[in-house]
């Protein structure tokens, strides 16, 4: 079953004609995704590498019946394709996009918080269902289809758990890449809720990193409702203080959102937190019984 | 991004915030020339304060009041200049290049006003607390039901009512109310469209004739929109900043640098991070954070080497990659070529993983360099601090 993505999805790529756009909806493509189109405002009417290319978000679902969409627009205005996407009443919308000013994602938040369409990222890898289809990134040929879940802030740390899985022959039901930025539209809770009602999903790993409390708050969520077995692992265990840690979300201020706190949160909510990012696969397969 | 606080006390000024008057000085004439000024117009006492980006600056004796323009030169002369050490700067301190000479205010309450984005819930927040002058995360360890706190709808705006429940809170005379609600609607103004991510007042203070200032200011600014504020931009001190993370910027580079001894250059901040992580957790330490994007190009590459090369602290190097669009042997080619442009002598331990692996280290292995390669990151991590500790 998987979440997220499958082969129902029906995907358009804002900013096609770009050349993020444009590699990724190929890579898209050839994994499998059915891609049906794209958005440039002003090149609407046009084809970019056999998909239609629309003025608006709107006339492309209308047009392609499209129930995704994936966003590489630059930042300034990103935002602003967000809500185009929600406005459009697309279901799933996958931002990509790093560095959207804060204020922005304010606003942004306040319209799609109570809407239908929900939001991953932004400054995020996307969403892979292996074997089925893949809006994003991520490269494609590190996962191998099966049950284990995973959810993480960051990209290539969600590569890095992904391959330790498949080196062991473990395959992903869905991995998830929530985003590293101070707002992101789905949060570990979102995540972890969406894999635990996943039949297919047996087993969670959950990513975070330093900065914010969501960490703090998926592991109340794990705890009270999570029957699965769950592995986590925070980085930034030494990070400084103050410091911003590359993603804008990562920071450690006022003493709050250190990796300590989160880890000990985790652990006393029943998840095997492991200290080592070269463990998380290993750790996985000892509590599933594949070690 | 920082900035100092006669800037930020400069943009608030715009908006209507009122601060205490004074003028900024580079040099000791300046300085002088400023509390003459002052004194002659009517000030009772003037306060020299440091102007460095790190806070708790009165704590390290970079804040002076005095009374008369003799004292105020003094004051001047051991604080400019000076190494000022605080809470925030670590032990080497951080030298003072500039002042803030202000008039004294006859203080009567120190309170505090702050602003900053709940991620919870994704709303800006107002904090205000009678608590003034001391630092807010202590305020909230100690008694969280100090701080009263105001969501604010991006729509509305931080409204009316809001404002007098904050003024009530902070417990201002109700002939003080309106003038406090227009303070606060001020500094909200300021925040958002500056794309402020951090707004201080402390202190806030009431005066003895009943007027309110902006005793201290403190403002930092979203890195992400600065592309549309280029005013705000050019308010920005590079000698307040690591020279190494300066030079790391001008190439894009995600620089942090620490104190360790093991450089690290990485994809990806959240793999940079668990880098810097696995080092510690193999014993030895990081020199830095790096993450070279995802699409490292040769030339960053060698830029990347040249920063991590000058800190004279490095003992070996960790190259973590792993390559999703970043093609390792695109990669492995660059190393080398940096390498042995620089002609780096420091071991260089790699951990490589992903599109094009083989190929990525063959390259490595043909070039007859010094290079280690680690099969797992916990196996490259080991090597990496052996060969330090082999150096040191």
């Amino acid at each position: 079953m998987a979440v997220l993505v499958d082969k129902n999805t029906r995907l358009i790529v804002q900013g096609i004609t770009g050349k993020e756009g444009s590699f990724h909806a190929k890579g898209a493509a050839e994994y499998g995704t059915v891609v049906v189109g794209g958005v440039t405002p002003g090149k609407g009417g046009t084809t970019h590498e056999g998909w239609p290319v629309f003025n608006t978000v709107a006339e492309a679902v209308e047009k392609t019946g499209a129930n995704a969409t994936v966003i590489f627009v630059p930042p300034p205005f990103a935002a602003d394709a967000i809500l185009e996407a929600e406005d459009a009443g697309l279901p799933l919308i996958v931002a990509i996009t790093e560095g959207i000013p804060t204020l922005d994602m304010v606003k942004v938040w306040a319209k799609i918080k109570g809407s239908s369409s929900r939001l991953i990222g932004p400054n995020c890898p996307g969403v892979i269902s292996p074997g089925k289809a893949k809006i994003g990134i991520m490269p494609a040929r590190i996962h191998l289809e099966g049950s284990v879940g995973i959810v993480s802030k960051s990209g290539t740390l969600t590569y890095e758990a992904v391959h330790q899985l498949t080196q062991r022959g473990i395959g992903q039901s869905t991995a998830i890449g929530i985003g590293g930025d101070p707002i992101i539209g789905t949060t570990h809770i979102d995540a972890l809720k969406l894999l635990n009602e996943d039949p297919e999903t047996e087993a969670i790993i959950m990513i975070g990193e330093i900065g914010g409390a969501a960490e703090e708050a998926a592991a109340a969520y794990v705890k009270a409702h999570v029957k699965k077995p769950v592995v986590g692992f925070i980085a930034g265990q030494t990070a400084p203080p103050g410091r911003r840690m590359g993603h804008a979300g990562a920071i450690i201020s006022g003493g709050q959102g250190t990796a300590a706190e989160k880890m000990k949160a985790m652990t006393d909510a029943g998840i095997h937190v492991v200290i080592s990012p070269a463990d998380i696969g290993a750790k996985l397969a000892e509590v599933i019984g594949k070690a | 991004m920082k900035i100092h606080e006669y800037q930020a006390k400069t943009i608030l000024a715009k908006y209507g915030v009122p601060v205490p008057r004074g003028e900024v000085a580079n040099t000791l004439p300046e300085a002088a020339d400023a509390a003459r000024l002052l004194l002659g117009g009517g000030a009772s006492g003037v306060v020299v304060k440091a102007q460095i980006h790190a806070g708790g600056r009165g704590k390290g004796g970079g804040v002076k009041v005095v009374r008369d323009l003799a004292a105020a030169e003094d004051a001047a002369k051991a604080i400019l200049g000076m190494q000022l050490v605080t809470h925030q700067t670590g032990p080497q301190g951080q030298k003072v290049q500039r002042l803030l000479v202000e008039e004294t205010a006859a203080i009567d309450r120190e309170l505090y006003l702050g602003i900053v984005l709940d991620r919870a819930t994704g709303k800006l927040v107002f904090m205000a607390s009678q608590a003034g002058g001391m630092e807010i995360e202590e305020v909230a360890a100690k008694d969280p039901t100090a701080i009263h706190k105001e969501e604010i709808d991006p729509v509305i705006g931080l409204a009316g009512y809001q404002g007098r429940k904050i003024a009530f809170a902070l417990g201002l005379k109700p002939s003080m109310v309106n003038a406090g609600v227009t303070f606060f609607q001020s500094l909200y103004k300021a925040f958002t469209e500056t794309d402020a991510s951090l707004l201080e007042i402390n202190p806030f203070i009431t005066t003895k004739d009943d007027k309110l200032f902006a005793l201290d200011a403190k403002m930092t600014f979203d890195d992400n929109a600065l592309f549309r504020h280029p005013e705000i931009k050019a308010l920005r001190d590079v000698a307040e900043e690591d020279p190494l993370e300066v030079e790391a910027s001008k190439y894009a580079l995600n620089y942090i640098k620490l104190d360790g001894s093991i450089a690290c250059m990485v994809n990806g901040a959240g793999l940079a991070m668990a880098t810097m992580d696995i080092i510690q957790y193999a014993g030895g330490s990081p020199a830095n954070f790096l993450d070279v994007g995802g699409g490292a190009t040769q030339e960053q590459i060698e830029h990347a080497f040249e920063i991590l090369l000058s800190d004279k602290n490095v003992k070996a190097i960790f190259i973590n990659i792993f390559g999703g669009i970043l093609r390792v042997d695109r990669l492995a080619t660059g190393v080398v070529a940096a390498a042995r442009n620089l002609n780096v002598t420091v071991p260089i331990v790699l951990r490589l993983e992903g599109t094009n692996v083989e190929e990525g280290r063959k390259i490595l292995k043909d070039s007859g360099l010094n290079f280690e390669v680690g099969a797992t990151m916990k196996e490259a991590a080991d090597l990496v601090v052996a060969a330090a500790k082999a150096v040191a």
